[in-house]
């Protein structure tokens, strides 16, 4: 019993209410410790050089003067970071995207790192670090670089026995696709594009880390993973990974962008080179050249049905610009396309192509929201050349638990269908628009996942708890986590205390990315509670002394069964854990767990807006989410998650991107420059949470943090549409994309 | 025996077969089995795989029994952000 993940189908005291967030008053305080508050007694300032290039060959390096700068500790290049991954692979991607080798593969690539007693003493250092550099071509877009005479990128990657940009191509589908557009009535297609965009967190990625000359180290970092940033680092520096111990500061925002490490592997060179600790903080022009946004993109999209709204045929290949180095993002994308319809022919083609841009990182469902925009916008000329409601049309053809999903498996309980039905009996649809305004609707789909956990529950001799787990609180696990271990032991919230452990304290934990926090974290809390609870009992029948099968654990006591034992009054947590000193010592639950069985999440989203004809600015006057959340644990943060989502999106769909020159430069590595939405420009997002149990987890929790990116960029687009009668094929649908395509169409 | 089912590169490491008969009790012996009779599918288990049982994705616990009778799917290793 005590790990059976099945579904309970409790009724809650604890889950589903909306107690205060237990990390708000040191947010609010300052008293909360980010990244960059870390600080050692001897601590030296770490920078790092960067290649002012898109690409080039690095001839030489001489750090001599820099060396002998007073106040400079050490300077590391590539010959400090030799590397020990056996070559070509995912670490080795790792190590040679945190420091350059033989070739600075974008603008903002780390050639060189010093560290040095203080700020001005490190640019001054930096300044003095000669590079030569032989400038080689450079592609930084996706549709270029799939050209036969491209430059490469990574010449050690080939199709077809010669050297490609084309990193793998993915394919995911059943059916026969020609043969569905032959029983077709009508036939659609639409060809789209989408921009770079950065994930936006507000803190940027800091470090503090120190190696000892015993050759332990230890490293303080903002990150979704620091039992994963241990293992990488470990392995590229040839450390033992139980000689690192990674702490997790607060995190600013993360959103897949901290899920790789960038600096971290440097700043322990530095550490390890100088004998002191190192800390690093990027700026924010650093953020935006060198760290992870995601991909760009460019797909067609085919689709074809009969009159009556039957899709026969559904087709998209969507190119994913990659960055530097192969990512999954092809997969990833193929993998989401069509999953929220049941579709008898249908394929999916995703193909990673590398550019001279950096290296890509997860963003929030990575690589669902561009193949949606696709999808869904053409789901939306269909609608319209078949004169059907765009609703009706998707859920005519929507997956439904049985359905045979576009990416291979027969779909368990899934929540489409009521998200769209929400959708259609929302009084958002129903409201009246006026005169340059627009309603757009879209579907999103994404898996979730669960993986490898574990915690700690800790019982106090004064009956409060202490539940620890290494999962990183990026979105609000901490209040979750409390809520259900207080729901299991049957105790208040407020008598729970959950603690994010360091990588010594705690076994392997996973990253916080998939949505697996609250899931897999969820997971293991009951089941250390449940083990609790039967300690409890055990201490229970110790202090009656009657046998442990004569007591049950019900509403936070334990309770002495049968008539014999009916003159025992219930003992509670507090009267049990305060002589647990004299019944066998501490009071304490655990558990690890490889937390399987996450369930699949859709949402479904509603968009107005008004788009000023003259200036082709667009206002989003009016959004609705409704998304499956399994189980809301704590509803104030689930709508967070939807709405955190939601305004994502509308920034990508309307705002964001990355913008290079023909110099391969970067030119708005900036906040000023890449604009992300702020209060002003969000109108307030209305949310409904359903809840579609997931029968793989006691309390039916899905992961909620990532499904609600995914339809912005559609909905926006579908709305944008209807608002200025012209399809819109680009994101992000710019004041100038609007006004082109206005002019193109003749408006 | 259990049909287990494939797409795209995981079908063309199994001589294109979208699908495939195995006797397995677990995912460890079902992936065991199927790699010895496919050494190709030997890459795509080392870079990471997940199995779906009836519709959920197992992508950690190998020792997962899988109950007679049910739809088994291969596919590649997720992740997420």
């Amino acid at each position: 019993m005590n790990n059976d993940q099945s579904f309970t189908d409790q009724e809650f005291k604890v889950v589903g209410t909306r107690p205060k967030r237990p990390d708000g008053v040191d947010k609010v305080t300052g008293r909360a410790k980010y990244g960059a508050d870390a600080s050692a007694p001897g601590q030296l300032v770490g920078l790092m050089l960067r290649s002012p290039h898109a690409h080039a060959s690095i001839k030489k390096i001489d750090t001599s003067k820099a060396e002998k700068l007073q106040g400079v500790k050490a300077v590391v290049t590539a010959a400090d970071l030799p590397d020990l991954t056996g070559g070509p692979g995912d670490n080795f991607y790792i190590l040679e995207n945190c420091m350059a080798r033989d070739r600075a593969l974008y603008d903002g690539h780390a050639v060189a790192a010093v560290a040095a007693i203080d700020k001005a003493t490190a640019k001054k250092a930096l300044k003095l670090i000669k590079v030569s550099y032989k400038k080689l071509p450079h592609v930084t877009d996706v549709d270029k670089a799939m050209k036969p005479n491209a430059p490469i990128v990574q010449p050690h990657i080939q199709q077809d026995g010669k050297p490609s940009n084309i990193a793998a191509n993915y394919e995911f589908g059943h059916g026969d696709v020609e043969a569905g557009l032959e029983e077709a009535d009508v036939v659609v297609e639409k060809s789209y594009k989408t921009e770079q965009t950065h994930q936006g967190y507000i803190e940027p990625h800091a470090c503090l880390a120190s190696v000892s000359p015993d050759g332990t180290g230890e490293l303080w970092v903002t990150t979704q993973g620091h039992f994963h940033f241990r293992n990488v680092c470990a392995t590229l520096l040839g450390m033992d990974i139980s000689k690192l111990k990674v702490t997790s500061s607060e995190i600013g925002g993360g959103f897949g962008g901290k899920t790789h490490v960038w600096i971290e592997p440097v700043a322990l060179a530095l550490s390890r080179k100088s004998n002191r600790p190192v800390k690093m903080v990027m700026s924010r022009e650093e953020v935006f050249r060198a760290s992870g946004p995601t991909c760009s993109t460019s797909m067609d999209v085919k689709i074809g049905a009969k009159k009556d709204g039957t899709i026969t045929s559904a087709f998209i290949e969507c190119r994913y610009m990659d960055g530097a180095f192969p990512g999954i993002w092809g997969m990833l994308g193929g993998m989401t396309a069509w999953a929220c319809y049941d579709l008898k022919n249908v394929k999916a083609v995703g193909i990673d192509v590398l550019c001279n841009r950096p290296k890509v990182a997860a963003y929030r469902a990575p690589s669902a929201p561009m193949m949606a925009f696709g999808v869904e916008s053409t789901m939306d000329i269909l609608a319209k050349e078949l004169k059907m409601d765009p609703v009706k049309l998707r859920l005519h053809n929507v997956a439904r638990e049985g359905t045979r999903a576009s990416y291979g498996p027969t779909y368990g309980p899934i929540g489409i269908e009521p998200t769209l039905e929400a959708v259609k009996n929302h009084p958002h649809m129903g409201a009246r628009l006026k005169k340059n305004q627009g309603r757009g609707m879209a579907c999103g789909f994404w898996f979730n996942i669960g993986g490898q956990t574990c915690t700690d529950l800790n019982i106090g001799v004064d009956g409060s708890v202490s539940l620890t787990v290494g999962t990183v609180d990026v979105g609000g696990s901490r209040a979750s986590l409390g809520l259900i271990a207080a729901e299991e032991l049957g105790i208040e919230y407020e008598q729970v205390k959950v603690h994010i452990a360091d990588t010594a304290s705690l076994g392997h934990n996973d990253t916080t990315e998939g949505s697996r926090g609250t899931f897999s974290s969820g997971m293991a809390t009951i089941f250390a509670a449940r083990n609790a609870k039967d300690e409890l009992c055990q201490r229970a029948a110790k202090m009656w002394d009657i046998p442990v099968s004569a007591v049950v654990w019900k509403e936070g006591k334990a309770v002495a069964k049968g008539k014999r034992h009916n003159n025992l009054a219930p003992l509670t947590i507090q009267e049990i854990a305060a002589k647990s000193p004299t019944t066998g010592g501490p009071i304490a639950g655990h558990n690890e767990v490889t937390a399987d069985g996450a369930g699949v999440s859709f949402a479904s989203h509603i968009c107005d807006v008004e788009v000023d004809p003259e200036t082709g600015a667009t206002k989003v006057l009016r959004y609705t989410v409704v998304q499956d959340a399994g189980k809301a644990i704590h509803p104030d943060y689930v709508e967070g998650q939807f709405q955190g989502g939601a305004a994502q999106g509308i920034g990508w769909a309307l705002n964001e991107e990355y913008i290079y020159g023909d110099d391969g430069l970067l030119q708005n590595a900036g906040f000023l420059d890449y604009r992300i939405p702020v209060c002003s420009d969000l109108p307030f997002i209305d949310t409904k949470i359903l809840e579609i149990p997931n029968p793989n987890h006691p309390y039916g929790i899905r992961g909620v943090g990532e499904t609600s990116i995914v339809p912005p960029l559609a909905a926006i687009g579908n709305a944008v549409t209807n608002a200025v009668g012209v399809r819109m094929t680009h994101v992000p649908m710019t004041p100038p994309r609007i006004l082109k395509a206005l002019d193109e169409a003749g408006g | 025996m259990l049909k287990v089912g494939f797409t795209g590169s995981l079908m063309s490491s199994v001589n294109g077969q979208a699908q495939v008969d195995v006797e397995a009790g677990t995912i460890r012996e079902l992936l065991s089995r199927l790699v010895q009779r496919y050494p190709d599918l030997a890459e795509h288990v080392d870079q990471g795989i997940a199995v779906a049982l009836d519709g959920e994705i197992y992508r950690d616990d190998w020792s997962k029994p899988i109950p007679d009778g049910s739809a088994v799917f291969l596919l590649p290793r997720i992740q997420g952000g």
